[in-house]
């Protein structure tokens, strides 16, 4: 790790963490304040000093800043959020934000914190992003489970109106914009963008087909901004404190800071902001205290359940958007599952399978049966009833889902069986040939 | 605005009758048919007539790798004497047994209706068994 002040500034190895030791959360500052998702409580800590420096910039000034402050989307896909606020039509006459909360990728819960704990902070980055793109209107699209959240959202929009930040004439300068929250009703596959907007649309969550990106043709067919809801918590901090100092922060290709929901075998599982680049041994020893009873780690699924799982041995990879795709995974939203020695890898891959068999929008064909033929392979192996054929029938599943869907829910729900066989192969024959598992839990 | 009216209808209700889903399609403009498509793709929506206490239990991976899911689940069948999907005979219980539920931190995690539940065990279930069954069987509102 490279502490040196002088590496400050773009670094050229993409796995050293620039200003490790300066490092300070600023996403969940507020999450642990009391009455932290009360408005007085955001003003008290100066609060929606952003939008008032950003509303006396041009667009353009704050679509160059986002843009140099090299912030990817936090929702898995990391796309670069200022390349994504210039793609929006200057023209078009009127155009949406649409804000992602409808967190449902396994192992992750870092948008239900900062949904029901820090709402404003949110609310301040849509402010900003809607009038850098030109939107007059926001919708803010929540899982339908986080009932908490959406009431919190309620009166949290209700009180910016109140305070002259939501509405008409923004502070003085002109710029109009309305806010509503909308409660999602169940289904996995609203994350995904377009889904989302048919499912603000009122119809069924079907993904759309891409391009027409919605940038170009949103929601009601009209240009939309759409941002998970930590991009868009990092907006009003890369304002105030400089796109330098957020692109300061993390490797080459991954900047800022981000949220790592940490769960499984460890002994502190929680959110934990860290710099991006971090390494997965020091998120799993040092903040969330390491492994449970002592034991062994196994195998870590690093990015949320679609992304493939890392073996106990490849821990000290950073975690940062290139040097997971290195290492044959990805940082997807930054979900990390520890599993340690006691777990069946078997189980694992069937008990996600399940998952995505569960969530797939049934649409198209791969997907629909394709996972459901995955699941049901997997947990004949689970029940000791498997061949030592299913194992290459699962494989060979998996290769004839990826790729070929409609939507990535396709490449990304063969992750788990695929990676789980390449990395512990023997465990899967193990569980056929003596039609019980090689770990006890 | 489509779910939003069928939370309403579900809240009035209890569940998405045939007769609250045809009032959603008269008011809003759209045929039954379009209703219950979209009703019935997600899994909020209930087409089955609910208890007034639902009881989800997460199966997902990080509440199974700290005891929860199945073990969870059995307890509660033992306990209730109902099977997954099955509600109490007197009406006031429903068991479900649901994907992540975004508490892994907090796993294994347990809802009851729209409250969250977490770090559960044995004991707190039955604790919350015990309190649920002493609650008033309440109609809804509507």
């Amino acid at each position: 790790m490279n502490t040196n002040p002088q590496s400050f500034g773009y670094a050229q190895d993409g796995s050293t963490i620039r200003n490790p030791q300066s490092f300070e959360p600023v996403l969940t500052r507020n999450i642990h304040r009391p009455d932290s998702e009360k408005i007085a409580t955001y003003l008290a800590h100066g609060g929606y000093a952003a939008v008032k420096l950003a509303l006396t910039k041009t667009a353009d000034e704050l679509i160059d800043m986002v843009k140099r402050s090299g912030l990817r989307g936090r929702g898995g896909a990391g796309f670069p959020a200022g390349v994504k606020w210039g793609f929006i039509p200057k023209d078009a006459a009127q155009k949406f934000v649409a804000v992602n909360t409808d967190e449902g990728e396994p192992g992750t819960f870092k948008d239900r914190e900062i949904v029901e704990r820090d709402p404003h902070q949110v609310i301040e980055g849509v402010i900003i992003a809607a009038y850098a793109v030109g939107a007059s209107r926001a919708y803010v699209y929540i899982r339908g489970e986080f009932f908490l959240g959406v009431k919190r959202w309620i009166k949290a929009i209700a009180d910016a109106y109140e305070h002259g930040f939501l509405g008409e004439n923004i502070l003085g300068t002109g710029f109009n914009l309305d806010m509503s929250v909308h409660r999602g009703a169940g289904a996995y596959i609203c994350g995904e963008e377009t889904a989302m907007l048919e499912s603000l649309e009122g119809k069924r969550g079907n993904p759309r087909l891409k391009p027409p990106y919605p940038a170009q043709i949103g929601l009601f067919g009209l240009p939309t901004l759409v941002h998970n809801i930590e991009t868009l918590a990092c907006i009003p901090h890369i304002i105030l404190r400089g796109p330098e100092w957020f692109a300061g922060i993390g490797t080459a290709e991954s900047r800022g800071p981000k949220i790592f929901s940490v769960s499984g075998h460890v002994n502190r599982p929680g959110n934990y902001e860290l710099p991006l680049g971090i390494t997965l041994r020091e998120i799993i020893y040092e903040h969330s205290g390491g492994i449970r009873g002592g034991r062994e780690l196994k195998a870590v699924i690093p990015g949320g359940a679609s992304t493939p799982m890392l073996t106990a041995d490849q821990i000290d990879v950073p975690m940062a958007y290139e040097t997971l795709k290195a290492a044959g995974s990805e940082l997807g939203t930054g979900a990390i599952v520890v599993l340690d020695e006691t777990t069946c890898m078997v189980e694992t891959a069937r008990r996600l399978t399940k998952f995505f068999a569960h969530e797939t929008c049934g649409r198209c064909t791969p997907c629909r049966i394709g996972s459901q033929r995955l699941y049901e392979t997997l947990d004949r192996i689970e029940r000791g009833q498997g061949t030592m054929d299913d194992i290459d029938r699962a494989l060979e599943l998996a290769d004839g889902i990826d790729g070929i869907t409609f939507c990535p829910m396709g490449a990304m729900l063969v992750n788990p069986a695929r990676s789980a066989i390449n990395h512990f192969r023997a465990e899967f024959e193990y569980h056929i040939q003596n039609k019980r598992c090689s770990v006890k839990i | 605005m489509l779910l939003a009216a069928l939370y309403i209808a579900q809240e009035q209700y209890g569940w998405l009758s045939p007769e609250a889903i045809r009032r959603v399609a008269d008011r809003l403009n759209l045929t039954e048919g379009q209703v219950r498509s979209t009703a019935s793709f997600y899994t909020l929506f209930e087409l089955e007539p609910q208890g007034k206490y639902r009881i989800q239990v997460c199966e997902g991976l990080s509440c199974y790798l700290v005891g929860g899911a199945e073990p969870m689940i059995d307890f509660i069948v033992k306990r209730l004497k109902i099977k997954p999907g099955e509600t109490t005979p007197d009406g006031k219980i429903t068991l479900e047994v649901v994907q992540c539920l975004a508490a892994c931190d907090l796993a294994p995690a347990i809802k009851v209706n729209d409250e969250l539940y977490g770090q559960m065990t044995p004991e707190k279930i039955d604790a919350l068994l015990k309190e649920l069954t002493q609650l008033p069987n309440v109609e809804r509102g509507g």
